[in-house]
């Protein structure tokens, strides 16, 4: 019998993305769709950026995951459009980002706050951070350094 | 797809893209590990990164509609003659200064033509430029600011920088020649005639630079050749050695 798709979006969400593992892909907003062809099942994903090397790694962990869940016919197809945003974090995602220590994205185009203090004393070090998708920003308070998950 | 054009203007247009992505994706990629501080370091493999992503996109196109080929192919099995970059891409990187303005004059040129590009009457060349042009707007942000930090800098980096503009400013003529390729986009409404976007690049170009302090050079003179493939610089090919040296040696070799 074929899994619902509810039921595969939820396995969906317990993958992590690889370079921030405290979020889901389905946090992340880059699984655009879950549909049964036939046997197979086809799982959409958009990229965050066009070159980021976590795309593949991604990819693959998706299918190990569903795999695990007894799903052996599975398809990943890429869709570049509409062209992913971070619109599309989760609420959830967004939470976790913060405790996590990565200011999660504002459309002002700069971190709300130091998600380590709360202060909102903060500047911008470089718009390019450790992974294609955070921005180096540092608190001018408690002066720790932090990333922030830049809004595109 | 709406429009007929021939296949070959396409495929040439589509090359122009993705050649300027992958070759400056290259040289910026250059830098990795030797950058003058880490932030830059961090910054300019970024950069390389988004480059090398938008090339998969624009080559892995090109390469569908001539005959199936990857964008792989097209990147490490090509020879000099057969990119069609502009020069300013392929041109060494110099000091971390002429680096940077090389990746500004390009960024700004490529952030506009990427904008024209969303609304092309081809849906897959509208869907490439949006995904990159929002990776080019922090690339954009991110040169002009330092162009205008080092320009308006100390005696020692206006210096360079000036010096940086007046050897690269030859090179930015070629990114608006038109030619019958460009014609034939335009008819089908694929893309815009390259002239049309020199206003509004000049009075970007000129507003950044005028913030850096700094002064741009009067002469007209444009080194071409890149985007036509009638010549290339002779730093293009020792490039290629590089870049294409593992799939040259080893025919077929994958991670």
């Amino acid at each position: 019998m074929q899994s619902s798709t509810d039921q595969i979006w939820s396995w969906l969400d317990a993958v992590p993305d690889p370079e921030i593992p405290v979020i889901s892909v389905v946090d992340l907003g880059i699984v655009r769709g879950v549909r049964w062809d036939a046997g197979t099942l086809v799982v959409t994903v958009t990229p965050t950026y066009s070159g980021c090397p976590a795309t593949s790694v991604i990819s693959m962990d998706i299918e190990t995951a569903l795999r695990d869940h007894g799903i052996s016919e599975v398809r990943i197809e890429t869709s570049i459009s509409p062209a992913w945003t971070t619109d599309w974090l989760s609420e959830k995602g967004r939470a976790k980002l913060e405790d996590y220590g990565i200011a999660p994205p504002q459309p002002a185009g700069g971190p709300e706050r130091c998600p380590h203090c709360g202060s909102k004393a903060v500047e911008k070090v470089s718009q390019f951070g450790s992974t294609p998708c955070k921005a180096h920003w540092r608190c001018t308070d408690c002066l720790e350094p932090f990333d922030y998950f830049k809004c595109i | 797809m709406s429009v007929s054009v021939s296949n070959d203007a396409l495929h040439q247009f589509l090359l122009r893209m993705g050649d300027n992505t992958l070759i400056l994706g290259h040289r910026v990629s250059e830098w990795c590990g030797h950058a003058p501080v880490l932030e830059e370091d961090i910054a300019l493999a970024n950069t390389a990164l988004d480059l090398i992503g938008q090339t998969q996109m624009w080559l892995g196109l090109a390469g569908e509609i001539d005959g199936g080929k990857s964008a792989d192919d097209l990147a490490f099995l090509r020879d000099a003659w057969d990119f069609r970059n502009v020069l300013l891409v392929e041109v060494p990187n110099g000091d971390f200064g002429r680096t940077l303005m090389r990746q500004f004059l390009f960024d700004a040129w490529h952030s506009i033509m990427l904008g024209r590009l969303m609304t092309s009457a081809d849906d897959r060349v509208a869907a490439i430029a949006a995904k990159a042009s929002k990776e080019v707007a922090y690339h954009l942000e991110r040169s002009g600011g330092t162009v205008v930090g080092l320009g308006d800098g100390t005696e020692e980096s206006h210096a360079r920088m000036q010096e940086a503009l007046d050897y690269l400013w030859p090179y930015v003529g070629e990114m608006f020649a038109s030619d019958e390729v460009d014609a034939q986009m335009v008819a089908a409404g694929i893309a815009p005639n390259p002239t049309d976007l020199r206003e509004e690049y000049d009075a970007l170009v000129g507003r950044i630079l005028t913030q850096a302090t700094l002064s741009i050079p009067e002469s007209q003179f444009a080194h071409k050749g890149g985007r036509d493939g009638r010549m290339h610089t002779e730093h293009l090919g020792h490039l290629l050695t590089q870049m294409q040296w593992l799939q040259r040696a080893y025919p077929g070799a994958k991670w």
